[in-house]
């Protein structure tokens, strides 16, 4: 299973593995990781799962789907490098993925 | 003062069928809701997007769900409150004395929270200071625009709402547009009008910027916001508008002495019960174990905390199970029998 490093705002890093398959939100949540809400379950809906992916991530991921981009206009400080985690599924290629959880969701 | 058999907060998809089911055994309903329309996270969050797994219905909208469940309603006569939140909500004697925010108060036995994620609330600035002029020159929505009239606004957002307000309001006013990125998720059609008030002059555009200062003592006077690339700007400002949509705030919900474990109330599977005996949670905001957040879990955990408010509401009563296709007494109440 993919290790997921997840830096809360404390700068504390939680390390877990996470099943394949499952989204880089439901990772953190099941896992009680603080900061990341998924006020909507996961649907694209209420950008409360907002992390930011660390620089050399970036790049790698899958690119934004249609309205990924117009949901973070909503996220609590946005910033170049934001991604919604209910969008990044896991895989064996996210290996090592490293994100931040912003100091609130809204 | 308005007394009930059963005050429902929320009015979504499981507060809608939990008033349905109220009705149908005779017991009286009131609904409160903050937004300022019915159907929840449904309408809110999710009009366009097709639900395939309500029962019986194999494809529907957020909205169409919403208009189907307003529809079921029309033989009932349902008091809404809508655009109100409840803010308290205390014992007294065998009854709760509820109270919103804007001032009304319920006298209930039974009280079903069907809350969500909690109520909608605007989201709000990133910068701390914005608070201290939040309501006075920074709103995060409109209430009277005349206030406007001849000052320097500016306005932040992407959205319908920004943009909506961006092109009424440079009519009559010095209007700054700001927004994160160069593309906007409004209509098409007040896109272009954006664009061509901003080729006119009649509105100031910065977009890839975002707020990082709100500056003045008493009074606002400018306001900093900052480009992708690092570079500021300040903007002389009367007032401020920001519209980045809504977040689902629990809220005052926490303040009731209800047992709350991750933004959910514990609840019993037989009444949907909280820790305090007339106080029921149905929907996503109840948990229990194997709890499912699905609309058709809300609909079945209405009908049951329906049920047991009946206990409480009419406790010199028995209460009969009964079917709609058959009882003379639902029939009646549904309007299709004299």
């Amino acid at each position: 299973m993919p290790k997921i490093t997840y830096i809360t705002h404390d700068k504390q890093k939680h390390t877990i593995e996470v099943q394949n398959g499952l989204t880089v939100m439901e990772g953190a949540v099941q896992n009680d990781i603080p900061g990341i809400d998924a006020d909507c379950g996961g649907g694209m809906a209420c950008a409360t799962c907002h992390v930011y992916i660390n620089d050399d991530w970036f790049d790698k991921l899958p690119i934004k789907e249609d309205g990924e981009e117009d949901m973070l206009d909503m996220a609590f400080e946005p910033k170049k490098n934001s991604r919604l985690s209910c969008q990044l599924i896991v895989s064996d290629d996210l290996e090592g993925l490293t994100v931040s959880i912003p100091s609130k969701q809204g | 003062m308005n007394k009930t058999d059963a005050l429902i907060i929320g009015a979504g998809p499981t507060g809608l069928f939990t008033a349905h089911q109220l009705k149908l055994i005779g017991l009286d309903c009131e609904i409160v809701d903050n937004l300022d329309k019915i159907g929840g996270q449904c309408i809110e969050l999710y009009p366009d997007k097709p639900i395939y797994d309500i029962p019986a219905v194999p494809e529907c909208t957020g909205e169409e769900l919403t208009n189907n469940l307003i529809e079921q309603l029309k033989p009932f006569d349902i008091r809404f409150h809508l655009k109100e939140r409840v803010d308290e909500v205390k014992k007294e004697a065998d009854n709760w004395l509820v109270k919103t925010n804007n001032g009304t108060t319920f006298l209930t036995p039974n009280v079903i929270i069907a809350g969500g994620v909690g109520s909608f609330e605007p989201r709000k600035f990133a910068p701390k200071e914005c608070e201290k002029f939040e309501n006075k020159s920074l709103f995060y929505s409109v209430k009277n625009k005349k206030v406007f009239y001849g000052k320097t606004v500016s306005i932040f957002g992407g959205g319908d709402s920004a943009l909506d307000w961006a092109v009424e309001l440079s009519k009559d006013c010095n209007v700054n547009l700001i927004h994160r990125r160069d593309e906007f998720r409004g209509a098409q059609s007040t896109v272009e009008k954006v664009y061509e008030l901003v080729k006119a002059k009649k509105i100031n555009l910065y977009t890839k910027y975002q707020m990082t200062k709100v500056i003045g003592s008493e009074k606002l006077e400018s306001i900093e916001i900052k480009h992708d690339e690092g570079k500021t700007e300040t903007l002389k400002s009367d007032y401020v508008l920001g519209f980045f949509g809504l977040i689902m705030q629990l809220g005052p919900i926490a303040n009731w002495g209800l047992n709350i474990d991750k933004k959910t109330i514990e609840v019993d599977t037989e009444k949907f019960e909280t820790n305090q005996k007339g106080i029921y949670a149905i929907g996503d905001i109840c948990s229990y174990p194997g709890k499912l957040k699905l609309i058709l879990s809300g609909f079945h955990e209405g009908a049951l905390a329906a049920r047991a408010s009946f206990k409480l509401a009419r406790p010199n009563e028995k209460y009969r199970f009964e079917f709609t296709t058959t009882s003379t007494n639902l029939l009646k109440r549904l309007g299709k029998k004299e």
